[in-house]
C-alpha cells in the first residue's frame, strides 16, 4: 500500500511538472487514437481528463457529443486501452469534469476566464468554439499547451 | 466475354469484401463499391437521385452537405468542430472510397446522424453514383 501511494504520488509530482508551465507534451502519439479520433477533432491528449472520464466517453461513441463515432470493437478496445493508462493523474485533472467535457473543467475554465480570454474570442470564425484547442495552441495535436506559445487569432 | 466475366468477378469479391466488417484496410476500387451496391439495392443507380439525397435534409438537423457542402469537389467542414474534411469526390481525392471498411464505417455513422438510421444499398448506390460523376 505503502509503495503503491509512493508510485502514485511520484505520478502526481511528474504530471504537475509538466503541466505547471506547459513546456512538456501531454503523450498524443498512438497511432489508432489518431487515426480515428483526429479525423474529427484535435486528437485531445488523453492526459487532460481523468481515466474515468475517458472509460465513460469509450463506452457511448454511439452517442458522441451529438455524433455517432461509433467504431469497431478492436479499434474501440485499444484506443480505450491506450487511453486509460496516460490518463490525467495530477490533482486538478483528477475530477470529472461535466458530461466529461475538457472545456466543462474547473482547470480549463480557470485558465480561459474573461480575465484571461474575453468572451468575444470564442465566436471568431478561426476559432468557433473553446472544444478548438488548434486555433490558439498550434501544438495541440501534439499535446504541447505551452501558453508562451499561444497566439489568439483575429 | 472476358471483360463481362472480370467485371462480374471484381463486384462479386467487393460483395465479399464489404461482408467483412472491421477487418482492417480492403482495398477496392470506387467503381467497385458502387457495382456492390448496385447489386445489393438491386435498381439502376442514380447520379440525380444521390445529389438530392446528399443535399437534403432527413428530419434531422444535418444534411451529408452541413460538413461535405453541396459541392463536393471541395474541402468540407465539419459542423460541429469545424475540422476540414478532404473532398468527397474520388476525382478530387484519389484516396476517397478505396477502403471499403473506412467506407461501411462513414456510411454507418453518418447516414445514423443525417438520417437516424442506417442507409440502405440503394441509396449508397445513388450517392456514390452522384459523387463519381463530379468532375474535380
Amino acid at each position: 500500500m505503502k509503495i503503491q501511494l509512493s508510485a502514485l504520488a511520484v505520478l502526481a509530482l511528474s504530471s504537475a511538472l509538466s503541466l505547471a508551465d506547459g513546456s512538456t507534451q501531454l503523450p498524443t502519439d498512438n497511432k489508432k487514437f489518431q487515426q480515428e479520433c483526429a479525423s474529427c477533432h484535435t486528437p485531445y491528449a488523453p492526459g487532460l481528463l481523468p481515466a474515468a472520464s475517458w472509460q465513460r466517453v469509450m463506452t457511448k461513441l454511439d452517442k458522441h457529443y451529438g455524433t455517432d463515432a461509433s467504431l469497431d470493437a478492436a479499434s474501440t478496445r485499444e484506443i480505450s486501452q491506450w487511453l486509460q493508462a496516460h490518463a490525467g493523474t495530477y490533482r486538478r485533472v483528477s475530477e470529472e469534469p461535466p458530461q466529461d467535457r475538457i472545456t466543462q473543467s474547473a482547470w480549463f475554465l480557470r485558465k480561459h476566464r474573461a480575465g484571461e480570454v474575453p468572451a468575444d474570442v470564442w465566436r471568431r470564425p478561426m476559432v468557433g468554439s473553446p472544444a478548438n484547442c488548434g486555433a490558439c495552441h498550434a501544438n495541440a495535436a501534439k499535446g504541447n499547451f505551452n501558453e508562451h506559445e499561444v497566439r489568439i487569432p483575429r | 466475354m472476358n471483360h463481362r466475366f472480370r467485371t462480374t468477378a471484381s463486384a462479386l469479391l467487393a460483395g465479399l469484401t464489404l461482408g467483412m466488417t472491421g477487418a482492417g484496410a480492403l482495398a477496392a476500387t470506387p467503381a467497385e463499391m458502387l457495382a456492390t451496391y448496385t447489386a445489393q439495392g438491386g435498381s439502376t443507380a442514380s447520379a440525380a437521385r444521390g445529389q438530392d439525397f446528399f443535399t437534403s435534409k432527413h428530419g434531422k438537423d444535418w444534411s451529408c452537405s452541413s460538413c461535405h457542402t453541396t459541392k463536393p469537389s471541395g474541402e468540407g467542414k465539419h459542423a460541429a468542430t469545424g475540422k476540414l474534411i478532404s473532398p468527397l469526390a474520388p476525382a478530387a481525392h484519389v484516396e476517397r472510397f478505396t477502403d471499403t471498411a473506412k467506407t461501411e464505417k462513414w456510411f454507418r455513422r453518418n447516414c445514423n446522424d443525417v438520417v437516424g438510421r442506417e442507409c440502405s444499398a440503394a441509396e449508397k448506390a445513388d450517392v456514390m453514383a452522384w459523387l463519381m460523376s463530379i468532375k474535380k
